[in-house]
């Protein structure tokens, strides 16, 4: 269980005061992959920096496992941050120590020797899939291999915590997409709180139960992934998520769509599945049951946490009735739709 | 060259060892922790304490400004009071490791300064203590630095020995001087800067090895690999 509770901090830089966090309240549950994903310069660096304490907070507290980290100060703190490991964006990996090694460096600032220390590190890189590699300096490791190493070093205090920051914004997707399933196996196997900042949308997409959406140091959004995406409320949400699940219009068509209905136009329609719904044929049974044609524009599926999303916008093109009919059976299924605008019949041959 | 030349070459030459080997070996083991305290008392690091940072850095700054061979005789007293003496190898030993430290502190500090704050981050984050960072993290990590920096130290010593003469210290420098020089015997003078050649040349190639074996950063083809 992690509590931050109206954090502040405050930079003082030449030009004034710069407020980089601004009250910010959160609990995360223990064993949750929490995300908190903000555009560069939006506080999130500092703010995952103020659970440890490598960033005092100017004022609020910080609770970890019921302890009052902001209380904390010497060696009171120093053992604290034993149960709070950390992964940082450039893996931060000693380059004079091979990688087994930079694993045994917590137990031994732990106060273990170096070959008690060697001896538990040795399992924890077999956890991270690194068996073979103990000898060999970060140098000579993949991004990929360092951030493994990395992982593997941070669990070695036996942390109830594990603070991700930017963890896998120096990789490539495939090595991203690696190092997040290992993420989510560790925390179901040691039921790891995961605290993970980012400001790529997929990485939340993956793996994170749920999301804060920081922007000027403020949190402006906060629920489950699925909820936070499907339904974006705040703006700069609405952008992170556009190029997810909520594309934006082609041009041409945004173009020709007019806001009256016009003689002889046809609705556009923005239909959204949502979890069971979308496995069940309901464009196939609108067809058929109301006789209706149905020219897709576009179309999109997509998995939040496993869950399918779906956006289909279409041109639905019938008698008024029919249309009428199919959007009350389309909304009487649990799916969302809206009338985007329509479109003429004749200005369709010319796009 | 007569054999009893080759007998007074050798001696200078050990001379020199002597001074040199004791000289760096002193000013290491001062100039490096001043090093540290210089870097880790720096604003935003480990132990940033302004005042004591400010006043080392100053102190360090006057020892480098001062000429050699100015401080050779300024400190003959305090020379005298260390070892009885101020004339000989041993009382050259003293001015020499004095101007040595503050060129030690200012590289080492170079060197430590090179290690990446990230590591100082992760270490924190791990829990470890300033004297911790110092021993598991910055001194491990800046070893190729230091060794690079010792070595240029040694290499300075050698040509400042030479002025040891100066103080009746002996040495290579001082052989060169009396003999070659004052003497006019340029086989000498000539046998002096050829072995002082040789062995600033052993020095730094030594100093390069291992500072080389040392560094991890670079990916070396290994056997197995």
């Amino acid at each position: 269980m992690i509590e931050l509770r109206d954090l502040t901090k405050t930079f003082h830089a030449e030009g004034g005061p710069v407020h980089v966090l601004k009250g910010v309240s959160l609990a995360i549950p223990r064993g949750e992959v929490f995300g908190v994903i903000g555009r560069s310069g939006a506080g999130k660096s500092t703010l995952v920096r103020c659970i440890n304490l490598l960033e005092r907070p100017t004022s609020g507290r910080v609770v970890v496992e019921g302890r009052e980290i902001t209380a904390l100060r010497g060696r009171a703190l120093r053992e604290a941050r034993h149960a709070i490991g950390m992964i940082f964006q450039h893996f931060n990996l000693l380059s004079s120590r091979t990688a087994l090694d930079n694993v045994a460096l917590p137990l031994e600032l732990a106060g273990r020797s170096r070959a008690d220390a060697r001896a538990a590190a040795a399992p924890l890189l077999e956890l991270v899939g690194l068996a073979g590699k103990h000898g060999r300096y970060p140098a000579e490791l993949s991004g990929g291999e360092k951030q493994r190493v990395g992982i593997a070093r941070a669990l070695a205090s036996e942390p109830s915590v594990l603070l991700c920051d930017e963890a896998t914004s120096a990789l490539d997707p495939e090595t991203t997409q690696a190092i997040l399933t290992l993420l989510r196996d560790i925390n179901r196997k040691l039921g790891l709180t995961i605290v993970l900042i980012t400001h790529e949308m997929p990485v939340i997409k993956e793996i994170c139960d749920r999301v804060a959406v920081l922007e000027h140091g403020e949190i402006v959004e906060l629920g489950p992934v699925f909820d936070v995406f499907t339904s974006p409320t705040a703006e700069v949400t609405r952008r992170f998520v556009r190029d997810l699940v909520d594309r934006a219009l082609p041009a041409n068509l945004v173009a020709r769509l007019a806001a009256p209905p016009e003689a002889g136009g046809n609705p556009v329609l923005r239909i959204v599945f949502r979890g069971p719904s979308a496995n069940t044929p309901v464009m196939a049974e609108v067809v058929r049951r109301f006789g209706i044609l149905l020219n897709i524009l576009q179309a999109q599926v997509d998995y939040i946490q496993g869950e399918p999303y779906g956006n289909i916008i279409v041109e639905a093109i019938g008698r008024a009735e029919d249309v009428a009919a199919s959007l009350e059976f389309i909304r009487s299924k649990d799916l969302k739709v809206e009338v985007l605008g329509h479109v003429a019949g004749d200005a369709r041959a010319v796009a | 060259m007569s054999p009893a030349m080759l007998g007074l070459l050798l001696d200078a030459f050990l001379e020199t060892l002597l001074m040199v080997a004791v000289s760096s070996t002193l000013a290491a083991l001062v100039g490096v922790p001043l090093g540290v305290v210089l870097v880790a008392t720096s604003p935003g690091h480990i132990r940033e304490h302004p005042l004591l940072n400010r006043v080392l850095g100053a102190v360090v700054n006057a020892g480098r400004s001062t000429p050699f061979i100015i401080l050779l005789v300024a400190i003959i007293p305090f020379t005298r009071l260390l070892v009885g003496t101020s004339i000989g190898t041993a009382a050259a030993i003293v001015p020499l490791t004095i101007a040595a430290i503050p060129f030690v502190a200012r590289l080492a500090e170079a060197a430590l300064r090179e290690v990446d704050p990230g590591l100082i981050e992760a270490a924190q984050a791990m829990g470890a203590s300033p004297m911790q960072i110092v021993t598991k993290v910055l001194v491990p990590e800046a070893l190729p630095g230091l060794v690079a920096a010792l070595t240029i130290t040694v290499v300075n010593l050698i040509s400042y020995s030479a002025m040891a003469g100066a103080v009746g210290g002996g040495g290579l420098g001082d052989l060169g001087i009396r003999y070659g020089y004052q003497r006019f015997l340029p086989e000498v003078m000539l046998a002096v800067v050829v072995v002082l050649i040789v062995l600033v040349q052993g020095v730094q190639s030594v100093g390069d090895r291992v500072a080389q074996r040392l560094n991890k950063r670079l990916v070396r083809s290994r056997p197995n690999a």
